[in-house]
Protein backbone atom coordinates (compact mmCIF):
# COMPACT_ATOMS: atom_id res chain seq x y z
CA UNK A 1 0.00 0.00 0.00
CA UNK A 2 3.02 2.28 0.35
CA UNK A 3 3.17 3.06 -3.33
CA UNK A 4 -0.35 4.52 -3.87
CA UNK A 5 0.11 6.76 -0.83
CA UNK A 6 3.43 7.94 -2.21
CA UNK A 7 1.84 8.66 -5.58
CA UNK A 8 -0.93 10.74 -3.98
CA UNK A 9 1.58 12.64 -1.81
CA UNK A 10 3.80 13.24 -4.81
CA UNK A 11 0.93 14.57 -6.85
CA UNK A 12 -0.18 16.82 -4.00
CA UNK A 13 3.37 18.16 -3.73
CA UNK A 14 3.46 18.88 -7.47
CA UNK A 15 0.15 20.74 -7.33
CA UNK A 16 1.34 22.71 -4.30
CA UNK A 17 4.56 23.65 -6.13
CA UNK A 18 2.51 24.86 -9.05
CA UNK A 19 0.39 27.27 -7.06
CA UNK A 20 2.53 28.15 -4.03
CA UNK A 21 6.00 29.68 -4.13
CA UNK A 22 7.70 26.59 -2.64
CA UNK A 23 10.39 26.14 -5.28
CA UNK A 24 11.75 28.53 -7.90
CA UNK A 25 11.16 28.30 -11.64
CA UNK A 26 14.60 26.81 -12.29
CA UNK A 27 14.04 23.93 -9.86
CA UNK A 28 10.59 23.41 -11.30
CA UNK A 29 12.08 23.15 -14.79
CA UNK A 30 14.65 20.62 -13.60
CA UNK A 31 11.94 18.53 -11.92
CA UNK A 32 9.86 18.51 -15.12
CA UNK A 33 12.94 17.38 -17.05
CA UNK A 34 13.44 14.61 -14.48
CA UNK A 35 9.88 13.49 -15.20
CA UNK A 36 10.31 13.59 -18.99
CA UNK A 37 13.57 11.66 -18.69
CA UNK A 38 11.94 9.00 -16.50
CA UNK A 39 9.32 8.48 -19.23
CA UNK A 40 12.02 8.27 -21.93
CA UNK A 41 14.19 5.94 -19.88
CA UNK A 42 11.41 3.56 -18.82
CA UNK A 43 10.02 3.34 -22.34
CA UNK A 44 13.39 2.67 -23.97
CA UNK A 45 14.07 0.10 -21.26
CA UNK A 46 11.18 -1.95 -22.62
CA UNK A 47 13.07 -2.55 -25.87
CA UNK A 48 16.72 -2.27 -24.78
CA UNK A 49 16.37 -3.80 -21.32
CA UNK A 50 13.47 -6.20 -21.13
CA UNK A 51 13.70 -7.32 -24.77
CA UNK A 52 17.50 -7.04 -24.92
CA UNK A 53 17.59 -5.30 -28.28
CA UNK A 54 19.67 -2.21 -28.99
CA UNK A 55 17.58 0.64 -30.35
CA UNK A 56 19.32 3.99 -30.78
CA UNK A 57 16.31 5.70 -32.35
CA UNK A 58 14.40 6.78 -29.27
CA UNK A 59 15.05 10.48 -29.93
CA UNK A 60 13.28 9.93 -33.26
CA UNK A 61 10.08 8.89 -31.50
CA UNK A 62 10.53 11.83 -29.16
CA UNK A 63 10.77 14.12 -32.21
CA UNK A 64 7.60 12.65 -33.72
CA UNK A 65 5.72 13.24 -30.47
CA UNK A 66 7.13 16.72 -30.05
CA UNK A 67 6.31 17.88 -33.57
CA UNK A 68 2.89 16.21 -33.70
CA UNK A 69 1.88 17.88 -30.45
CA UNK A 70 3.39 21.24 -31.47
CA UNK A 71 1.34 21.21 -34.68
CA UNK A 72 -1.74 20.53 -32.59
CA UNK A 73 -1.17 23.24 -29.99
CA UNK A 74 0.07 25.87 -32.46
CA UNK A 75 -2.11 25.29 -35.52
CA UNK A 76 -5.10 23.09 -34.81
CA UNK A 77 -6.43 23.41 -31.29
CA UNK A 78 -7.83 26.52 -29.57
CA UNK A 79 -6.43 27.21 -26.12
CA UNK A 80 -8.32 25.17 -23.49
CA UNK A 81 -7.73 22.83 -20.57
CA UNK A 82 -7.91 19.89 -22.96
CA UNK A 83 -5.18 21.24 -25.18
CA UNK A 84 -2.23 19.58 -23.46
CA UNK A 85 -3.76 16.12 -22.81
CA UNK A 86 -5.01 15.94 -26.40
CA UNK A 87 -1.68 17.08 -27.79
CA UNK A 88 0.22 14.56 -25.66
CA UNK A 89 -2.06 11.68 -26.66
CA UNK A 90 -1.77 12.69 -30.30
CA UNK A 91 2.02 12.89 -30.04
CA UNK A 92 2.15 9.43 -28.48
CA UNK A 93 -0.19 7.97 -31.08
CA UNK A 94 1.78 9.31 -34.04
CA UNK A 95 5.01 7.95 -32.55
CA UNK A 96 3.36 4.57 -31.81
CA UNK A 97 2.03 4.29 -35.38
CA UNK A 98 5.49 4.90 -36.85
CA UNK A 99 7.00 2.57 -34.23
CA UNK A 100 4.57 -0.12 -35.34
CA UNK A 101 5.68 0.26 -38.98
CA UNK A 102 9.33 0.21 -37.99
CA UNK A 103 8.75 -2.98 -35.98
CA UNK A 104 7.02 -4.63 -38.94
CA UNK A 105 9.92 -3.76 -41.23
CA UNK A 106 12.68 -4.78 -38.86
CA UNK A 107 11.00 -7.85 -37.35
CA UNK A 108 13.68 -10.26 -38.57
CA UNK A 109 16.70 -8.17 -37.65
CA UNK A 110 18.47 -8.34 -34.34
CA UNK A 111 21.45 -6.88 -32.52
CA UNK A 112 23.78 -4.74 -34.64
CA UNK A 113 21.42 -4.77 -37.59
CA UNK A 114 18.50 -3.46 -35.58
CA UNK A 115 20.76 -0.75 -34.13
CA UNK A 116 21.63 0.35 -37.66
CA UNK A 117 17.98 0.38 -38.73
CA UNK A 118 16.97 2.51 -35.73
CA UNK A 119 19.90 4.84 -36.42
CA UNK A 120 18.72 5.23 -40.01
CA UNK A 121 15.19 5.87 -38.73
CA UNK A 122 16.50 8.62 -36.45
CA UNK A 123 18.34 10.28 -39.36
CA UNK A 124 15.27 10.02 -41.60
CA UNK A 125 13.03 11.67 -39.00
CA UNK A 126 15.52 14.46 -38.38
CA UNK A 127 16.10 15.29 -42.05
CA UNK A 128 12.40 14.95 -42.87
CA UNK A 129 11.53 17.52 -40.20
CA UNK A 130 14.35 19.77 -41.41
CA UNK A 131 12.85 19.78 -44.90
CA UNK A 132 9.17 20.20 -44.14
CA UNK A 133 8.33 23.89 -44.24
CA UNK A 134 5.02 23.27 -42.43
CA UNK A 135 7.04 22.16 -39.40
CA UNK A 136 9.29 25.18 -39.51
CA UNK A 137 12.19 23.43 -41.22
CA UNK A 138 15.57 23.95 -39.57
CA UNK A 139 14.25 27.06 -37.78
CA UNK A 140 12.03 24.93 -35.55
CA UNK A 141 8.72 25.74 -33.88
CA UNK A 142 7.66 27.66 -30.81
CA UNK A 143 4.84 25.79 -29.07
CA UNK A 144 3.10 27.38 -26.07
CA UNK A 145 4.29 26.44 -22.60
CA UNK A 146 1.61 24.11 -21.26
CA UNK A 147 3.44 21.34 -19.41
CA UNK A 148 3.52 21.94 -15.68
CA UNK A 149 4.72 19.83 -12.78
CA UNK A 150 1.39 18.08 -12.02
CA UNK A 151 0.97 17.07 -15.68
CA UNK A 152 4.54 15.80 -15.88
CA UNK A 153 4.01 13.80 -12.69
CA UNK A 154 0.72 12.44 -13.99
CA UNK A 155 2.34 11.14 -17.18
CA UNK A 156 5.25 9.64 -15.27
CA UNK A 157 2.80 7.66 -13.16
CA UNK A 158 0.75 6.58 -16.19
CA UNK A 159 3.88 5.48 -18.06
CA UNK A 160 5.33 3.50 -15.18
CA UNK A 161 1.97 1.92 -14.35
CA UNK A 162 1.28 0.76 -17.90
CA UNK A 163 4.81 -0.50 -18.53
CA UNK A 164 4.75 -2.28 -15.16
CA UNK A 165 1.45 -3.94 -16.03
CA UNK A 166 2.75 -4.99 -19.42
CA UNK A 167 6.04 -6.34 -18.07
CA UNK A 168 4.30 -8.49 -15.44
CA UNK A 169 1.87 -10.07 -17.90
CA UNK A 170 2.28 -12.85 -20.42
CA UNK A 171 3.46 -10.22 -22.92
CA UNK A 172 6.24 -9.12 -20.61
CA UNK A 173 7.28 -12.73 -20.10
CA UNK A 174 7.25 -13.22 -23.88
CA UNK A 175 9.43 -10.13 -24.35
CA UNK A 176 11.85 -11.37 -21.70
CA UNK A 177 11.91 -14.86 -23.21
CA UNK A 178 12.92 -13.34 -26.56
CA UNK A 179 15.82 -11.63 -24.83
CA UNK A 180 16.91 -14.81 -23.11
CA UNK A 181 16.71 -17.13 -26.13
CA UNK A 182 14.62 -16.47 -29.20
CA UNK A 183 14.78 -20.06 -30.49
CA UNK A 184 13.63 -21.43 -27.14
CA UNK A 185 10.91 -18.78 -26.98
CA UNK A 186 9.60 -20.02 -30.32
CA UNK A 187 9.64 -23.61 -29.14
CA UNK A 188 7.59 -22.56 -26.10
CA UNK A 189 4.85 -21.17 -28.30
CA UNK A 190 5.71 -17.53 -27.65
CA UNK A 191 4.22 -15.31 -30.36
CA UNK A 192 7.53 -13.65 -31.10
CA UNK A 193 6.33 -11.30 -33.83
CA UNK A 194 3.41 -9.96 -31.77
CA UNK A 195 5.57 -9.50 -28.69
CA UNK A 196 8.23 -7.57 -30.61
CA UNK A 197 5.68 -5.32 -32.28
CA UNK A 198 3.93 -4.67 -28.97
CA UNK A 199 7.18 -3.80 -27.19
CA UNK A 200 8.26 -1.50 -29.99
CA UNK A 201 4.94 0.33 -30.36
CA UNK A 202 4.48 0.81 -26.60
CA UNK A 203 8.02 2.08 -26.26
CA UNK A 204 7.47 4.45 -29.19
CA UNK A 205 4.17 5.68 -27.73
CA UNK A 206 5.76 6.79 -24.49
CA UNK A 207 8.77 8.18 -26.36
CA UNK A 208 6.23 10.33 -28.21
CA UNK A 209 4.50 11.30 -24.97
CA UNK A 210 7.82 12.45 -23.52
CA UNK A 211 8.52 14.40 -26.71
CA UNK A 212 5.12 16.09 -26.52
CA UNK A 213 5.64 17.10 -22.91
CA UNK A 214 9.11 18.33 -23.81
CA UNK A 215 7.80 20.44 -26.69
CA UNK A 216 5.23 22.14 -24.46
CA UNK A 217 7.74 23.13 -21.79
CA UNK A 218 10.72 24.30 -23.74
CA UNK A 219 9.38 27.36 -25.68
CA UNK A 220 11.24 26.05 -28.67
CA UNK A 221 11.94 22.83 -30.56
CA UNK A 222 14.10 22.32 -33.61
CA UNK A 223 15.40 19.22 -35.42
CA UNK A 224 18.73 19.50 -33.61
CA UNK A 225 16.98 18.88 -30.26
CA UNK A 226 16.39 15.28 -31.39
CA UNK A 227 19.70 14.09 -32.77
CA UNK A 228 21.92 11.15 -31.89
CA UNK A 229 23.21 13.01 -28.82
CA UNK A 230 19.70 12.96 -27.36
CA UNK A 231 19.43 9.22 -28.08
CA UNK A 232 22.81 8.68 -26.42
CA UNK A 233 21.61 10.51 -23.32
CA UNK A 234 18.61 8.20 -23.04
CA UNK A 235 20.88 5.19 -23.53
CA UNK A 236 23.15 6.44 -20.74
CA UNK A 237 20.13 6.73 -18.43
CA UNK A 238 18.98 3.17 -19.22
CA UNK A 239 22.37 1.55 -18.76
CA UNK A 240 23.19 3.70 -15.71
CA UNK A 241 19.97 2.94 -13.85
CA UNK A 242 19.75 -0.68 -14.88
CA UNK A 243 18.38 -2.78 -17.69
CA UNK A 244 15.01 -4.51 -17.28
CA UNK A 245 14.12 -2.54 -14.16
CA UNK A 246 11.62 0.26 -13.57
CA UNK A 247 13.26 1.28 -10.31
CA UNK A 248 16.48 1.43 -12.31
CA UNK A 249 14.85 3.60 -14.98
CA UNK A 250 13.78 6.12 -12.35
CA UNK A 251 17.18 6.03 -10.69
CA UNK A 252 19.01 6.43 -13.99
CA UNK A 253 16.86 9.35 -15.11
CA UNK A 254 17.11 11.16 -11.76
CA UNK A 255 20.88 10.73 -11.42
CA UNK A 256 21.48 11.66 -15.04
CA UNK A 257 19.32 14.78 -15.02
CA UNK A 258 20.76 16.09 -11.75
CA UNK A 259 24.32 15.31 -12.84
CA UNK A 260 23.66 17.03 -16.14
CA UNK A 261 22.58 20.15 -14.28
CA UNK A 262 25.43 19.96 -11.76
CA UNK A 263 27.98 19.74 -14.58
CA UNK A 264 26.46 22.76 -16.34
CA UNK A 265 29.55 24.82 -15.42
CA UNK A 266 31.83 22.51 -17.34
CA UNK A 267 30.37 23.76 -20.62
CA UNK A 268 31.60 21.75 -23.57
CA UNK A 269 33.52 19.40 -21.27
CA UNK A 270 30.19 17.97 -20.25
CA UNK A 271 30.14 16.29 -23.65
CA UNK A 272 33.32 14.49 -22.62
CA UNK A 273 32.21 13.54 -19.13
CA UNK A 274 28.87 12.01 -20.15
CA UNK A 275 30.21 9.54 -22.76
CA UNK A 276 33.03 8.72 -20.36
CA UNK A 277 30.44 7.70 -17.77
CA UNK A 278 28.89 5.41 -20.39
CA UNK A 279 32.25 3.79 -21.17
CA UNK A 280 33.06 3.21 -17.51
CA UNK A 281 29.58 1.84 -16.94
CA UNK A 282 29.88 -0.67 -19.78
CA UNK A 283 33.20 -1.89 -18.39
CA UNK A 284 32.41 -2.11 -14.69
CA UNK A 285 28.66 -2.56 -14.43
CA UNK A 286 27.17 -3.38 -17.83
CA UNK A 287 23.71 -4.06 -16.45
CA UNK A 288 23.52 -0.81 -14.50
CA UNK A 289 22.82 -0.11 -10.83
CA UNK A 290 19.55 -2.07 -10.65
CA UNK A 291 20.15 -4.35 -13.65
CA UNK A 292 17.55 -7.16 -13.90
CA UNK A 293 16.36 -6.40 -10.38
CA UNK A 294 13.20 -4.67 -9.25
CA UNK A 295 12.05 -3.00 -6.08
CA UNK A 296 9.29 -5.16 -4.52
CA UNK A 297 7.14 -2.02 -4.56
CA UNK A 298 6.82 -2.20 -8.30
CA UNK A 299 5.78 -5.85 -8.44
CA UNK A 300 2.10 -6.79 -8.53
CA UNK A 301 1.21 -8.57 -5.30
CA UNK A 302 0.81 -12.01 -6.91
CA UNK A 303 4.29 -11.72 -8.46
CA UNK A 304 6.03 -10.78 -5.22
CA UNK A 305 7.39 -14.24 -4.63
CA UNK A 306 7.94 -15.31 -8.20
CA UNK A 307 10.85 -13.02 -9.02
CA UNK A 308 14.49 -12.77 -8.13
CA UNK A 309 14.86 -9.80 -5.87
CA UNK A 310 17.64 -7.37 -5.09
CA UNK B 1 -3.83 -46.61 -34.13
CA UNK B 2 -3.11 -43.70 -36.43
CA UNK B 3 0.06 -41.87 -37.32
CA UNK B 4 0.45 -38.68 -35.30
CA UNK B 5 3.50 -37.47 -37.16
CA UNK B 6 4.45 -38.39 -40.72
CA UNK B 7 7.74 -37.37 -42.23
CA UNK B 8 7.26 -38.03 -45.89
CA UNK B 9 10.24 -38.18 -48.24
CA UNK B 10 11.88 -35.17 -46.60
CA UNK B 11 15.15 -33.82 -47.93
CA UNK B 12 17.14 -30.96 -46.43
CA UNK B 13 20.16 -29.51 -48.18
CA UNK B 14 22.47 -26.84 -46.78
CA UNK B 15 24.23 -25.58 -49.91
CA UNK B 16 25.96 -28.65 -51.27
CA UNK B 17 25.59 -30.67 -48.10
CA UNK B 18 22.64 -33.04 -47.92
CA UNK B 19 21.84 -33.33 -44.20
CA UNK B 20 18.64 -35.33 -44.66
CA UNK B 21 17.78 -37.18 -47.82
CA UNK B 22 14.43 -38.77 -48.64
CA UNK B 23 13.79 -39.52 -45.01
CA UNK B 24 10.58 -41.29 -43.96
CA UNK B 25 9.38 -41.65 -40.38
CA UNK B 26 5.92 -42.48 -39.10
CA UNK B 27 5.27 -41.90 -35.42
CA UNK B 28 2.17 -43.65 -34.06
CA UNK B 29 -0.06 -41.94 -31.51
CA UNK B 30 0.80 -43.07 -27.99
CA UNK B 31 4.15 -44.57 -28.89
CA UNK B 32 7.60 -43.79 -27.67
CA UNK B 33 9.61 -43.56 -30.83
CA UNK B 34 13.41 -43.65 -30.75
CA UNK B 35 15.66 -42.06 -33.34
CA UNK B 36 19.18 -43.38 -33.26
CA UNK B 37 22.19 -43.16 -35.49
CA UNK B 38 25.86 -42.26 -35.45
CA UNK B 39 26.99 -38.67 -34.87
CA UNK B 40 26.18 -36.45 -37.83
CA UNK B 41 23.43 -38.73 -39.07
CA UNK B 42 20.98 -35.83 -39.16
CA UNK B 43 18.95 -36.56 -36.03
CA UNK B 44 18.88 -33.03 -34.61
CA UNK B 45 18.35 -31.63 -38.12
CA UNK B 46 15.26 -33.81 -38.30
CA UNK B 47 13.98 -32.26 -35.03
CA UNK B 48 14.70 -28.77 -36.36
CA UNK B 49 12.71 -29.62 -39.48
CA UNK B 50 9.75 -30.89 -37.46
CA UNK B 51 9.72 -27.81 -35.21
CA UNK B 52 10.07 -25.36 -38.10
CA UNK B 53 13.54 -23.99 -37.37
CA UNK B 54 14.47 -25.28 -40.84
CA UNK B 55 12.21 -25.66 -43.84
CA UNK B 56 12.43 -28.93 -45.78
CA UNK B 57 14.02 -28.58 -49.24
CA UNK B 58 11.69 -31.32 -50.48
CA UNK B 59 8.98 -33.49 -49.02
CA UNK B 60 6.22 -32.95 -46.51
CA UNK B 61 5.77 -33.17 -42.74
CA UNK B 62 2.28 -33.88 -41.43
CA UNK B 63 1.09 -33.60 -37.84
CA UNK B 64 -2.36 -35.04 -37.11
CA UNK B 65 -2.88 -35.32 -40.85
CA UNK B 66 -2.17 -31.64 -41.48
CA UNK B 67 0.91 -30.35 -43.27
CA UNK B 68 3.16 -28.30 -41.00
CA UNK B 69 6.15 -27.99 -43.33
CA UNK B 70 7.18 -24.35 -43.70
CA UNK B 71 5.08 -22.99 -40.82
CA UNK B 72 6.79 -20.65 -38.37
CA UNK B 73 8.25 -22.36 -35.25
CA UNK B 74 5.86 -20.58 -32.89
CA UNK B 75 2.83 -21.81 -34.84
CA UNK B 76 4.09 -25.39 -34.87
CA UNK B 77 4.66 -25.31 -31.11
CA UNK B 78 1.09 -24.09 -30.58
CA UNK B 79 -0.25 -26.94 -32.69
CA UNK B 80 0.96 -29.26 -29.95
CA UNK B 81 4.62 -30.09 -30.48
CA UNK B 82 6.88 -29.46 -27.49
CA UNK B 83 10.61 -30.05 -27.50
CA UNK B 84 13.79 -30.00 -25.48
CA UNK B 85 17.22 -29.13 -26.82
CA UNK B 86 20.47 -31.07 -26.95
CA UNK B 87 22.29 -28.26 -25.16
CA UNK B 88 19.74 -27.00 -22.69
CA UNK B 89 18.04 -23.76 -23.72
CA UNK B 90 16.34 -22.23 -20.69
CA UNK B 91 15.70 -18.60 -19.85
CA UNK B 92 18.70 -18.65 -17.54
CA UNK B 93 18.07 -15.31 -15.82
CA UNK B 94 14.45 -16.08 -14.96
CA UNK B 95 13.08 -18.13 -12.12
CA UNK B 96 12.12 -21.78 -12.57
CA UNK B 97 8.46 -20.86 -12.19
CA UNK B 98 8.63 -18.14 -14.84
CA UNK B 99 10.28 -20.53 -17.28
CA UNK B 100 7.26 -22.81 -17.03
CA UNK B 101 4.81 -19.90 -17.10
CA UNK B 102 6.19 -18.65 -20.41
CA UNK B 103 5.16 -21.93 -22.01
CA UNK B 104 1.86 -22.02 -20.14
CA UNK B 105 1.04 -18.49 -21.36
CA UNK B 106 -0.15 -19.83 -24.72
CA UNK B 107 -3.29 -20.90 -22.85
CA UNK B 108 -4.05 -17.42 -21.54
CA UNK B 109 -6.22 -15.30 -23.77
CA UNK B 110 -6.23 -11.73 -22.48
CA UNK B 111 -5.33 -8.91 -24.90
CA UNK B 112 -2.47 -6.37 -24.65
CA UNK B 113 -4.97 -3.67 -23.65
CA UNK B 114 -6.35 -5.83 -20.84
CA UNK B 115 -2.78 -6.38 -19.67
CA UNK B 116 -1.82 -2.69 -19.75
CA UNK B 117 -4.93 -1.58 -17.88
CA UNK B 118 -5.02 -4.59 -15.51
CA UNK B 119 -8.59 -5.51 -16.33
CA UNK B 120 -10.18 -8.35 -14.27
CA UNK B 121 -9.49 -11.19 -16.74
CA UNK B 122 -5.75 -10.57 -16.36
CA UNK B 123 -5.81 -11.26 -12.63
CA UNK B 124 -7.82 -14.46 -13.03
CA UNK B 125 -5.64 -15.76 -15.85
CA UNK B 126 -2.39 -14.89 -14.11
CA UNK B 127 -3.40 -16.62 -10.90
CA UNK B 128 -4.34 -19.70 -12.92
CA UNK B 129 -0.95 -19.58 -14.65
CA UNK B 130 0.87 -19.46 -11.30
CA UNK B 131 -1.23 -22.24 -9.76
CA UNK B 132 -1.05 -24.61 -12.69
CA UNK B 133 2.63 -23.98 -13.29
CA UNK B 134 3.35 -24.71 -9.63
CA UNK B 135 1.34 -27.91 -9.93
CA UNK B 136 3.40 -28.92 -12.94
CA UNK B 137 6.68 -28.43 -11.06
CA UNK B 138 5.66 -30.89 -8.35
CA UNK B 139 6.24 -34.28 -10.07
CA UNK B 140 9.58 -33.05 -11.35
CA UNK B 141 10.80 -32.36 -7.82
CA UNK B 142 11.16 -28.70 -8.73
CA UNK B 143 8.70 -27.26 -6.18
CA UNK B 144 11.42 -26.31 -3.66
CA UNK B 145 13.33 -24.60 -6.48
CA UNK B 146 10.36 -22.71 -7.95
CA UNK B 147 11.82 -19.32 -7.09
CA UNK B 148 15.42 -20.18 -7.84
CA UNK B 149 17.06 -18.68 -10.90
CA UNK B 150 17.08 -21.36 -13.60
CA UNK B 151 20.70 -20.82 -14.62
CA UNK B 152 21.92 -21.41 -11.05
CA UNK B 153 20.49 -24.92 -10.77
CA UNK B 154 22.29 -28.21 -11.28
CA UNK B 155 22.48 -29.70 -14.74
CA UNK B 156 20.08 -32.52 -13.88
CA UNK B 157 17.43 -30.14 -12.57
CA UNK B 158 17.81 -27.92 -15.62
CA UNK B 159 17.13 -30.95 -17.84
CA UNK B 160 14.00 -31.72 -15.82
CA UNK B 161 12.86 -28.11 -16.00
CA UNK B 162 13.22 -28.20 -19.77
CA UNK B 163 10.87 -31.20 -19.92
CA UNK B 164 8.42 -29.57 -17.50
CA UNK B 165 8.47 -26.42 -19.58
CA UNK B 166 7.77 -28.34 -22.79
CA UNK B 167 4.83 -30.08 -21.07
CA UNK B 168 3.35 -26.74 -19.99
CA UNK B 169 2.46 -26.24 -23.65
CA UNK B 170 0.12 -29.23 -23.24
CA UNK B 171 1.66 -30.90 -26.30
CA UNK B 172 0.42 -34.04 -28.06
CA UNK B 173 3.94 -34.76 -29.20
CA UNK B 174 7.09 -34.28 -27.17
CA UNK B 175 10.49 -34.27 -28.89
CA UNK B 176 13.41 -35.02 -26.58
CA UNK B 177 16.92 -34.39 -27.89
CA UNK B 178 19.30 -36.61 -25.91
CA UNK B 179 17.51 -36.43 -22.56
CA UNK B 180 20.07 -38.77 -20.96
CA UNK B 181 23.15 -36.82 -22.08
CA UNK B 182 25.51 -36.43 -19.15
CA UNK B 183 23.63 -38.83 -16.87
CA UNK B 184 25.24 -41.93 -15.32
CA UNK B 185 23.80 -45.47 -15.54
CA UNK B 186 21.68 -45.19 -12.41
CA UNK B 187 20.27 -41.83 -13.41
CA UNK B 188 19.54 -43.12 -16.90
CA UNK B 189 17.52 -46.01 -15.47
CA UNK B 190 15.56 -43.53 -13.34
CA UNK B 191 15.00 -41.35 -16.39
CA UNK B 192 13.61 -44.32 -18.32
CA UNK B 193 11.00 -44.89 -15.63
CA UNK B 194 10.32 -41.19 -15.42
CA UNK B 195 9.71 -40.84 -19.15
CA UNK B 196 7.39 -43.84 -19.08
CA UNK B 197 5.45 -42.07 -16.34
CA UNK B 198 5.39 -38.76 -18.27
CA UNK B 199 4.07 -40.56 -21.34
CA UNK B 200 1.10 -42.06 -19.53
CA UNK B 201 0.42 -39.17 -17.13
CA UNK B 202 0.41 -36.45 -19.79
CA UNK B 203 -0.88 -38.71 -22.57
CA UNK B 204 1.84 -37.55 -24.84
CA UNK B 205 3.60 -39.27 -27.70
CA UNK B 206 7.38 -39.25 -27.33
CA UNK B 207 10.06 -39.01 -29.98
CA UNK B 208 13.54 -39.19 -28.58
CA UNK B 209 17.03 -38.92 -29.95
CA UNK B 210 19.32 -40.91 -27.72
CA UNK B 211 22.69 -42.64 -27.63
CA UNK B 212 22.06 -44.67 -24.45
CA UNK B 213 20.95 -47.96 -26.06
CA UNK B 214 19.69 -49.27 -22.76
CA UNK B 215 17.19 -46.42 -22.47
CA UNK B 216 16.12 -46.64 -26.11
CA UNK B 217 15.66 -50.42 -26.11
CA UNK B 218 13.72 -50.35 -22.84
CA UNK B 219 11.45 -47.43 -23.50
CA UNK B 220 10.72 -47.29 -27.19
CA UNK B 221 7.95 -49.08 -29.06
CA UNK B 222 9.58 -48.38 -32.38
CA UNK B 223 12.97 -47.19 -33.50
CA UNK B 224 14.16 -45.41 -36.62
CA UNK B 225 17.83 -45.61 -37.49
CA UNK B 226 19.39 -42.79 -39.48
CA UNK B 227 22.76 -42.79 -41.18
CA UNK B 228 24.05 -40.02 -43.46
CA UNK B 229 20.58 -38.46 -43.45
CA UNK B 230 18.81 -41.58 -44.67
CA UNK B 231 16.52 -44.00 -42.91
CA UNK B 232 18.41 -47.27 -42.91
CA UNK B 233 16.02 -49.23 -40.69
CA UNK B 234 12.76 -48.91 -38.83
CA UNK B 235 11.17 -51.45 -36.51
CA UNK B 236 10.72 -52.71 -32.96
CA UNK B 237 13.74 -52.75 -30.64
CA UNK B 238 14.14 -56.50 -31.18
CA UNK B 239 14.17 -56.11 -34.95
CA UNK B 240 16.64 -53.23 -34.82
CA UNK B 241 19.02 -55.20 -32.62
CA UNK B 242 19.19 -57.97 -35.21
CA UNK B 243 19.33 -55.73 -38.28
CA UNK B 244 22.65 -56.21 -40.09
CA UNK B 245 22.58 -52.72 -41.65
CA UNK B 246 22.31 -51.15 -38.20
CA UNK B 247 25.19 -53.17 -36.84
CA UNK B 248 27.05 -52.17 -39.96
CA UNK B 249 26.43 -48.47 -39.47
CA UNK B 250 27.39 -48.54 -35.82
CA UNK B 251 30.37 -50.86 -35.85
CA UNK B 252 31.64 -50.59 -39.42
CA UNK B 253 31.22 -53.29 -42.07
CA UNK B 254 34.59 -54.97 -41.98
CA UNK B 255 34.59 -55.40 -38.21
CA UNK B 256 31.28 -57.24 -38.35
CA UNK B 257 32.60 -59.64 -40.97
CA UNK B 258 35.71 -60.34 -38.95
CA UNK B 259 33.82 -60.66 -35.66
Amino acid sequence: MALPILVVLGFAFCVACEFLPIINTYTKGVLIMVGINIILCASLNLVNGYMGEFSVGHAGFMALGAYASAVMTIKWLPASVFELPLAVLFGGTVAAAIGFLLALLSFKTRGDYLAIITLAFLMIVKSAVENIEYLGGPRGMTPPVLTNLPWAFFWVVVTLWIIRNLVYSKFGRAITAIREDEIAANAMGVRVREAKILAFSTSAFFGGVAGALYAQVNFFIDPKSFDIVRSTEILVMVYLGGVASLAGSILGAVIFTLLFQALQDLGTWRMVVMPLILVLLMIFRPRGIMGMKELPWFLPKRELFTKRQP
Amino acid sequence: MSALLEIDNVTKRFGGLCAISKCNVRVMEGHAHGIIGPNGAGKTTLFNLITGIYKPTEGDIRFRGESIAGLRPGRIALKGIGRTFQNIRLCKNLTVLDNVRIAFDSQLHYSPLEAMLRLPRLGRDERRSIDESMKLLEPFGLTPHAHAVAGDMSYGLQRKLEIARALALKPRLLLLDEPAAGLNTGETAALTEFLRWVKSEFQVTLVLIEHHMHLVMNLCDRITVLDFGQTIAEGTPAEIRENPRVIDAYLGGTEVEQG
